[in-house]
């Protein structure tokens, strides 16, 4: 059953986001749009000694790409860059079947996207753009 | 004689079912689906004569090469050509402009003329004019939409002077429903001395098209949105203006003389059909046009208006529902919004009912900005779409939309 993929975690991640704004003078800022669909995601952070101190995200979507840019902005806050890059490399091989997702986090609430692969770049849409954010520096 | 009980037997795939449910396709904007008649003519192609056409001196090369030039005369027949000599297959709508903007573009724009085009456009005819403009130094100007979603005809007549060398315009909006009045337009791109393009590939498959009427110098259409297959589309010119023209691309069949340094070409329309053309996928046009042709395309108006119209009232009851264009004369699309659902979830949640409907920018991100939104979602009808079907579109429409705001309603 397909409204399986509209968890009770990702509709409350949708319409209350986590970390949702913007970040003045972030050291981080990379804006991303699915051109498939128009999606558009801004990540903002703030890096102080090699630490991602401060993240927000800010953008326009669908429910999965707002939901996973909530949870990403929670899984990266604090991480190291190092850390938050090896996070997003997991992340995105999760949604393509080569990770498992982990039992006990919000993320879990994304698996049931890997079944609707024209969906999978919603989901991956503001973890790349912070990956490009990070390679950029 | 329009029965669309009887149209509906004609099309296999809407026995399809989706998850137990019946597919209800709404998505024929996108593209069609096809009568068995076609599909047939496909399987007895390959089946029967399938040889390369035009050169071959063997019974099945004659066979085909009767087949796809018959072919061709049903296409100019349909589109109201006066003969064949003008109309020429192509890929489809993109590559039937492609082709205009390449072979008429980079040959007689330069620096200061100008390609009047519309706010409205599908990115296949604005993309290959921004090509041709850098290459060329022409400027794009662009007649502006006004807000009931129609052609600003003023904005147009100030628009057009001496410098405009080309007007290009979509005949029926894939995203606002609007018939834009491209006569009109062909008159006034005349005046000011420039050729009139239309792009027609929401209109050809859903209304009766006359180039000649129209006044066009170019039109353009794909085959599998009229219930044709994927890969053939065609554009009618006129012969002077193409005889005027560069070849497009090159290769086999477009030429007459081959040199080692230069080659002459071939013949209209042969000049512009390089290499191997979908033969199959233009015999099956064929058929497709027979089809419709056998319907009667004013029935086939009248049935997608009637259906549009009613879309547009039963949608219309949805509180807080967006739909965009003007309130009448439409065709038979609906693009619109919800206010708590994305587009995107909304087709995702309608899938699952079997409901198969469009999201996203349909290609025409400039008229989404204008229109000021990031996507939409949007139900497209075809002559065999029903009232029953609109009336599952809104309920499962209602049904999305109080999914969503149970969550709404729930504690963080």
């Amino acid at each position: 059953m397909m409204r399986e993929l509209y968890t009770q975690v990702i509709m409350d991640h949708y319409q209350r986001p986590r970390n949702r704004g913007e970040l003045e003078r972030a050291d981080l800022e990379e804006h991303l749009l699915n051109p498939l669909c128009g999606d558009e995601v801004t990540v903002y952070a703030n890096l102080s000694g090699g630490k991602v101190a401060d993240v927000k995200f800010d953008g326009r979507g669908c429910s999965i790409s707002q939901a996973s840019a909530s949870m990403m902005t929670e899984r990266l806050m604090g991480k190291s860059c190092e850390e938050a890059e090896a996070e997003i490399g997991r992340f995105k091989d999760m949604m393509v079947g080569k990770e498992g997702f982990p039992e006990t986090d919000d993320l879990a609430a994304l698996k049931g996207v890997i079944k609707y692969p024209s969906r999978i770049k919603c989901a991956t849409l503001a973890w790349t753009a912070f990956q490009l954010g990070l390679e950029g520096r | 004689m329009y029965g669309v009980e009887e149209i509906r037997r004609d099309f296999p795939i809407l026995d399809r079912r989706i998850d137990g449910n019946r597919l209800i396709y709404l998505d024929n904007a996108a593209t069609s689906q096809k009568p068995r008649q076609v599909i047939r003519a496909l399987t007895e192609y390959y089946e029967r004569h399938n040889a390369n056409i035009h050169r071959g001196v063997h019974r099945l090369a004659e066979e085909a090469t009767a087949a796809y030039e018959e072919a061709r005369q049903k296409g100019a027949r349909f589109l109201g050509a006066p003969d064949t000599t003008g109309l020429i297959f192509t890929r489809g709508t993109t590559e039937s402009i492609n082709l205009v903007a390449y072979a008429w573009g980079r040959k007689f724009l330069g620096e200061g003329d100008e390609v009047l085009l519309t706010e409205a456009e599908h990115h296949s005819n604005l993309v290959p004019w921004q090509l041709t403009a850098r290459a060329t130094g022409a400027k794009l100007r662009f007649v502006p939409i006004l807000e009931d979603g129609t052609l600003d005809l003023e904005g147009a007549e100030r628009l057009m002077g001496a410098r405009t060398k080309l007007v290009g315009c979509i005949h029926a909006s894939n995203v606002l429903a609007t018939i834009n009045p491209v006569e009109r337009l062909a008159e006034l791109a005349h005046d000011a001395g420039a050729l009139m393009l239309v792009d027609g590939a929401q209109s050809a498959p859903h209304l009766p098209v006359d180039v000649q009427a129209l006044g066009c110098d170019f039109f353009a259409c794909s085959g599998h949105k009229m219930l044709g297959p994927t890969g053939v589309g065609a554009l009618w010119g006129r012969p002077e203006i193409l005889e005027e023209m560069g070849p497009f691309l090159g290769g086999g069949e477009m030429i007459r003389e081959v040199h080692l340094d230069h080659s002459t070409y071939n013949d209209l329309p042969y000049k512009f059909e390089a290499g191997t053309m979908n033969i199959a996928q233009a015999v099956g046009l064929g058929a497709a046009v027979d089809y419709l042709g056998e319907r009667g395309m004013e029935n086939v108006r009248e049935h997608e208006k009637q259906l549009g119209e009613y879309a547009f009232r039963r949608l219309s009851e949805i509180e807080g529902i967006e739909i965009y264009g003007p309130k009448k004369d439409r065709t038979g699309l609906v693009s619109f919004s919800l206010p708590e659902v994305h587009p995107h979830d909304l087709s995702q949640l309608l899938d699952e009912e079997g409901i198969a409907i469009r999201s996203g920018h349909h290609c025409a991100q400039p008229l989404m900005r204008r229109l000021g939104v990031a996507a939409t979602a949007r139900a497209s009808f075809h002559l065999y779409n029903t009232e029953e079907e609109v009336d599952a579109l809104v309920d499962a429409l209602v049904r999305a939309r109080e999914f969503f705001g149970a969550f709404s309603g729930a504690k963080p």
